[in-house]
This record gives structure tokens, sequence and C-alpha cells, in this order.
């Protein structure tokens, strides 16, 4: 059976953990909109300071942080090389055919950084909210959304049943995979559209399922009074607390620095 | 034609935190032609087993000899052994995707390598000896009731010409009279066709009714071996891992308690009629 | 008082194909008129395709009726403004545990009828608290529902309708898919539920031995009632029950051979395993 924790959240107790799930969001997105606005060495060094900061509230192994890293090496490998060789200006070594600028190692390094950065932030927030949690701050933190007639609380519940389903389905497949295979079915040889041809047999009694186990659910969740987002109550509402507005001003003081520092750049 | 199965280890999630002992030094026999219930606890490791039968899933340590021939070989092919050994997973009927029924139970010949002639043949064959009705044969499998889409399911693996027919729980979710035609059914390839079959089910009356010989799992570990009136009347050990004798065979233990010269191995309905007909000698 | 009544219900199922055009019509159940009174266990059985689970959705108001009515409390189900009244007072058990749990935490799932109901907060989760204790549950609150056993997955289904404070709960088939333990901790919910909180419960199966502790159990086939009456009465018409797909359990099968057989004085509609010998004992003691 596999294992999969969708969003790869991680479970321990910690003051980010404990964080209103409205807060994080706001600061994944500030600190993300906060290595986009600039690009010298003094924001640098406040981003660096504060990303320690909240690894280290976090509680999180920070190997773990590291793992996040893994799927976006090759692409972060291909923009530093694209940069360091590509970009024009003073040359500063040069070999063979290539010329490497000193706006192009600059521009290399500031890319790696942001990149690493953009991965972790976001890393961290899935690794310290689980995914109700998250798409329960998404339904009320986007709540202003419903002005433009954006269905956000339908939103938020298909993304959790979403959730609530995957392991469930991915079991399913395992199991079909199997059943097919005891029925002689290969696939593992063949060229590209062999291959293709072959997942037919998992993919009708899967879909087959889901539609099936979509539709017992519509009846379950009407059979127990469901009616959508009008008139409903919550078990876990999200309030704010004090620690949740003091981690906002936090954030404040945080992206106010680095805009100043981004204008007036003292190094 | 048997099955050995010789020493066999397997571990769920090697190596991480929550490491499982599936199968635990498993070892015994199925016989050419023998009717063997297979039963356990959930989770006492039937399901693992029977993958173990056609090489859907791989000892960790240990031999499976089939037909004296050692599976795990470089040389032996897989293939053949997932046509000789058929699996009836539970709800067979979900791994159903052809538009049409005929088709659905030509995928598992076709896939043995038969010319097209001959995946028919044994397709027609394989829905004759389910007793699947004629004029059923060309829709879609989807429009059929929920014991005929068994009977299909049960039928494309059967088309496969297996020498053993390994069925988990046949009979899940039926009603009684479906549950009896799928189990006659399953009878009926045993009798004409000289068909092994292994059931494994929860129902020790289904077990009690039809096999020959029981063999009962707990924890991983063979608990328990024998003939079905060996196996059920050591009827305090069943308890004691969470299974039971059948209905009847408590009955039976209930009336030598009271003075009754019954015979406490019966376990089917006619033989403890029988046996408590002779005890009034009546 | 009657807190289940139908009349003349019918209701027939309309196929229609591509272009929406009514290709086919089937009358899933027939004229049906019955009356379940408060704290009353009742029993369906059927084999598959009889109409029980339509006539099911119907006390819930999942499907309305084609012909005749069906009231729940004095409420008509046809009644659009009563229907999250009705859904409320009859909650609904399914077949397959995985399909009808929404949560991804077993508190969260049985919180989710009283939310949509509106209650506040506090009072969620007092009612989480006292329905997870009354089924048994409570230890698991934090548990995902993927990590429990079948019977474990049922009675948070279970919970999740006791916690919307039902009247009457109506389980469509909920041990179907569940092993013999599974099964029995499901039925002896059910009845504790029958017992202790005097909650109304319609247990639509097809296990023989599941009925017997029932106060009246209803015949169902091809969508009409064919037997009334106690669970003793039902099952001393073992031929009857017969023709209608349909078993005995194994001691009211056991007694019938043996009656047929010639032990003449074992009476009729025996239920159980201590019935049986008692009575062979008392007619045809050794001594």
């Amino acid at each position: 059976m596999m294992d999969i924790t969708f969003g790869q959240y991680y479970q321990t107790e910690s003051r980010l953990h404990r964080l209103d799930p409205r807060v994080k969001l706001a600061g994944t997105l500030i600190f993300i909109f906060s290595l986009f606005i600039t690009q010298n060495i003094s924001c640098y060094i406040i981003a660096t300071i504060f990303l320690i900061c909240v690894v280290l509230l976090s509680n999180v192994p920070p190997l773990m942080i590291l793992k996040g890293m893994k799927p976006i090496i090759m692409i972060m490998l291909i923009t530093v090389l694209f940069n360091l060789f590509l970009t024009p200006g003073i040359p500063m070594v040069s070999f063979w055919r290539f010329t490497i600028t000193e706006e192009g190692a600059k521009n290399a390094a500031f890319t790696a950084v942001r990149l690493m950065y953009l991965v972790t932030g976001s890393t961290i927030l899935t690794l310290t909210t689980s995914p109700n949690n998250l798409t329960d701050g998404m339904e009320k933190g986007l709540g202003f959304l419903k002005l433009f007639k954006l269905p956000v609380h339908e939103i938020a519940m298909m993304m959790s049943i979403a959730l609530r389903f995957i392991p469930i389905l991915m079991e399913e497949t395992d199991k079909i995979i199997k059943a097919q295979t005891a029925r002689g079915a290969d696939f593992e040889s063949g060229g590209m559209i062999r291959r293709a041809k072959a997942l037919v047999p998992i993919l009708v009694p899967l879909f087959v399922s889901a539609f099936r186990r979509a539709n017992d659910l519509a009846l379950a969740m009407e059979a127990r009074c469901y009616h959508g987002g009008e008139g409903r109550t919550k078990m876990k509402p999200l309030i704010y607390k004090a620690w949740d507005i003091r981690a906002y001003v936090v954030l404040l003081c945080y992206i106010s620095l680095i805009i100043i520092f981004a204008i007036y750049n003292p190094i | 034609m048997s099955i050995i199965l010789d020493h066999v280890n397997y571990i769920y999630s090697k190596g991480t935190a929550n490491e499982i002992k599936a199968l635990d030094d498993v070892c015994f026999e199925i016989k050419d032609a023998d009717f063997l219930g297979l039963i356990g606890h959930t989770g006492s490791g039937k399901s693992t087993l029977v993958q173990h039968l056609n090489g859907l899933l791989r000892a960790d340590s240990g031999h499976i000899y089939f037909d004296g021939e050692d599976i795990y070989d470089k040389d032996f092919e897989m293939k053949k052994l997932r046509g000789k050994v058929g699996l009836v997973f539970q709800y067979p009927e979900h791994q159903l995707f052809e538009e049409s029924v005929f088709k659905d139970v030509c995928f598992g010949p076709k896939n043995m390598g038969l010319s097209n002639m001959e995946t028919e043949v044994a397709a027609y064959e394989a829905l004759k000896s389910v007793g699947f009705p004629e004029e059923l044969y060309y829709v879609s499998p989807f429009d059929l009731s929920g014991g005929q889409k068994r009977r299909v399911a049960i039928a494309g693996v059967l088309a496969m010409k297996p020498r053993i027919l390994v069925l988990d729980e046949p009979t899940a979710g039926l009603d009684p009279e479906g549950r009896e035609e799928i189990l006659g059914m399953v009878r009926d390839l045993h009798d004409m066709q000289q068909i092994t079959i292994v059931l494994v089910s929860h129902s020790m009356e289904d077990v009690a009714n039809n096999a020959k010989h029981i063999l009962v799992m707990d924890k991983g570990r063979v608990f328990m071996e024998g003939t079905r009136s060996e196996v059920f009347s050591r009827v305090k050990e069943l308890e004691e891992i969470g299974l039971a004798a059948p209905r009847v065979t408590y009955i039976m233990h209930m009336l030598k308690d009271k003075g009754f010269d019954v015979d406490i191995t019966a376990t089917t309905i006619p033989e403890a009629r029988d046996s408590i007909l002779k005890a009034v000698k009546l | 008082m009657a807190i289940i009544e139908t009349h003349g219900l019918g209701y027939d199922y309309i196929r229609r194909d591509d272009d929406g055009n009514v290709s086919g019509i089937t009358r899933a159940v027939n004229n049906i008129d019955l009356e379940v009174e408060k704290g009353e266990f009742i029993a369906v059985l059927g084999g598959n395709g009889s109409g029980k689970s339509t006539l099911a959705k119907h006390i819930n108001a999942i499907l309305y009726p084609t012909e005749g009515y069906v009231l729940v409390d004095g409420k008509n189900t046809k009644d659009e403004d009563s229907i999250w009244d009705i859904r409320q007072k009859a909650g609904m058990v399914f077949q397959n545990p995985d399909n009808q749990i929404i949560g991804s935490v077993v508190e969260e799932d049985v919180g989710f009828g009283p939310e949509n109901m509106g209650i506040p907060t506090g009072g969620i989760w007092e009612r989480v608290e006292e329905s997870l204790k009354t089924l048994g549950m409570w230890e698991y609150r934090k548990h995902s529902p993927m990590k429990l056993s079948g019977g474990q997955k049922q009675r948070v289904a279970i919970a999740g309708v006791v916690a919307m404070h039902p009247e009457c709960i109506i389980m469509d088939e909920p041990t179907a898919m569940l092993d013999p333990s599974g099964r029995k901790e499901v039925i002896r919910a059910a009845r504790a539920l029958n017992d202790v909180e005097k909650v109304t419960i319609i247990l639509i199966t097809h296990y023989m031995e599941e009925v017997i502790y029932a106060d009246r159990v209803f015949v169902m086939e091809k969508g009409e009632i064919k037997m009334t009456g106690t669970p003793r009465e039902i099952f001393s018409r073992v031929d009857e029950l017969k023709d209608l797909r349909l078993t005995v359990p194994q001691a009211t099968s056991l007694a019938y051979e043996l009656k047929k057989s010639g032990m003449i004085s074992l009476p009729d509609g025996i239920l159980s395993e201590e019935e049986l010998v008692r009575e062979i004992c008392r007619s045809y003691s050794i001594m």
C-alpha cells in the first residue's frame, strides 16, 4: 500500500503550526513578493535572516525542507547556466567559446538564491499547514472573492474532498493494476503507443469507480443536510489570536524593511 | 499440478518504521484437484498469500514451486503462471472495462498470446461455464446487475484456462441467492472440470459447505491446516484468533453437553440433521 | 404516534437515452403502505433489486414518490420547505463506508452534519463528543478514517448521523461490505441506539442473522412488501422465504430440516441455537 502525504504535511507541535492558515498564506505571498521586488544584497540578507527564523520556528527538520528542493534542481541548474553565460556585460572569465560576465555571475547567484527561497517558503507553508487547514484558510481568506461571484466555499469543499479521496483512489488504482496483471496485462514492454493502450484497462475502471464514489458521496452529503455554504456553521472556525496579530505585525515590518532597503541600498 | 510454498516470508513497507510482517515462514502445499478453504481474520495475511500464488507479490525469502519449478527462477515465465493460476480479486467486477461482455472476457486469453480464433473459443467456453446467458454476450458489462457482472469478471479469469482458480471473497456484497449461485458455479468448476479451487472466505458456513481442506491463517502464519472436520473441531483455538466454527457445529456441541450422542464434527446442515436424527433414534 | 408513514408509495426509475428521450420506465417500488412507530426496530429484508434501497431513499427525502406520499414525523417529503427538517429527523447510513465519510479526520466528519444544520460551534463540539462516545469511537477522534477498519468506519458514519440528533436512522445495508466482526460491531451499535437512546432504527439487510432482534420485519420483493411480522413469524415460513430468494438463519434452517425429517414436535420459527437445543431437549430427552 502506498502512503502518500499529499502536500507533504509534517505533523509536529510548533508556533508556526498553530498559526492561523490565513496568516501563513499571506506570509508566503508577502515573502514571494519580497523576492521579486529587488536584486540587492542587503535585501537578500534580510530575507535570509527572516527565512532562517521561520525555519527555526517551524520545528521541521531542515533536511525535510531541503528535500523539497529536489524536483527543481534541474530547472535551477538550467536557469543558472543561462544567466551565467548569456548575460552581456564586462567579461570576467572566458574560455573556449564561453564568456562569464560580472553581471552574469551576479544574475546567476541571485536567480539561484531566489528560486531556492521561493521553494523553501512555499514548502514551509505546506509542511506546517494540514491540507484541511489550508483549504479552510483559503475559503475564509479569499472570502472577499465571493463579491465577484466566485464560488469560494464550493471550491474549498471540492479541494478538501479531493484531498480525502486521493489516498482511496491510489489504493484503488493499485488494486486494478493487480487485477489486470493477474489477467496477463503487461504495462512494461512495448513502445509508447502500446504502453498508452495498455493503460485503458486501468483508466476505464478507475473512472467508473471515481464516478460511482462521487455519486455515493453526493448522496451521503445531501442526506446529512449539506446545501452549500449558506447558513453553515463551522466546527473549527478560524479566529485570529494575539499571536496571529503579532505575526501580521512582523510580516509588515519585514516587507517595509525590504522596500526601504530596495530603494536606499545601504551596501 | 501443485503449488508448494516453502518458508515464504513477506514484509510490507520494508525498511521503514511501519514494517509489517505479512507472511511469516509460510509452508504448505496445494494439491491437484483440491478444494481448499482459506480462512482468517481481516489482516491475517490471506490476501497477501494469494497474491504470491501467481507471482503478483514476490516473497522476501523462501521459495514457491509450481509443478516442481521454482517460480523465482530467472527463466521461469511469470506470464504463463498468471494463466495457470487464475486469481479472482474481491469485487472483481471493478476491473471490467471493455465495451461488451464478450470483449472483456477475451482480454485474458489475448494477453496469453492466443490467436483470435482460440481467444474467442476460450471466451465462449468461459462464459458458458459460469452460466452467463448468451443473449447478453454483446451488451456493455456496465449495464448488468451486480451478480451478473461478477460472473463476467470470473469468466474473464477462467478464459485463460487456469488449472488453479483462487477466489478472494467471491460472494462479498451479494444477496443469499447470488451467493449460492456463485458458490454453486465454483463447485461445478471443481467437479466438472477438475479445477483446483482456493476459496478465501469470511463465512465459515460457505467454507464448511464446500471445501475439502482448510488452511487457517493468523498474523501471517499458518495457524492450522487439515480437513474440514479436523479444523472445525478445534473451536476453542479458532475463537482465540477471532474466528468461529459454523453455527451448526455449536449446536452439536451444546447437544453433546446435554447428553445427546451426536457427532460434534458435523459442519453442514445435512450432516447435523442426520446425526441428530440418529441420536434421538428417529 | 407514527414517525414514518407511507401511503400507496410508488416510484418509477426513468431511463433516458442520449437525447433525453424516455427509453424505459422501471417500477422500483409499488403500492407500499407502512407505518413505523417511534422507538421501533424494523428490519427490511429482500434480495438485490427488490426495491429496498429505493424505499429507504424515500424516507430520507432523497427520492420523491411518483405515486402516493411519505410522511416523516407528520411532514410530507414532497413539501420542499420541510426537506431539511426531514433529512435531520431521518438520518441515513449507506453501504460503502469509504464513500460516505466526508472529513479527513474522524471528529471533523462527525461535525459535518451539525455544521450543515447551522449549530453554533460550541454545540457542534458537544454533539461530536457525545455521539462519538455513544458509538465507542471517542478515542479515535483524531484519526484519519483511512486507518480504521470497516466496522469502525461504519460506526463513524453512524456517529455522523447521531450527531444530527435524528428521531430515526435508516441503515441501507450497512454491513454488506464488512467482515463478520465488523458486522457484529455495526449491529451491536444499532441495537444499542435503539435500546438506550430510543432511536427508531430501520435496518435494511440480506443477512438473516441480523434481523432476529428486530421488532418487526418487512420482506420485499419486486418493489412490494410481501411479508410482515415478527422475526419468529417470518422465519416460520421457510418455504415462502426461499421463493423470495432469501434464506433463514442456520438454526432455523436446521430446525426446519429436522422437522421435515420427522421431529414434528419442534415448533416453527426457531431463531437461535440455544432455542433449538432447548426444544430438542424438551421433546427428545434421553433421560
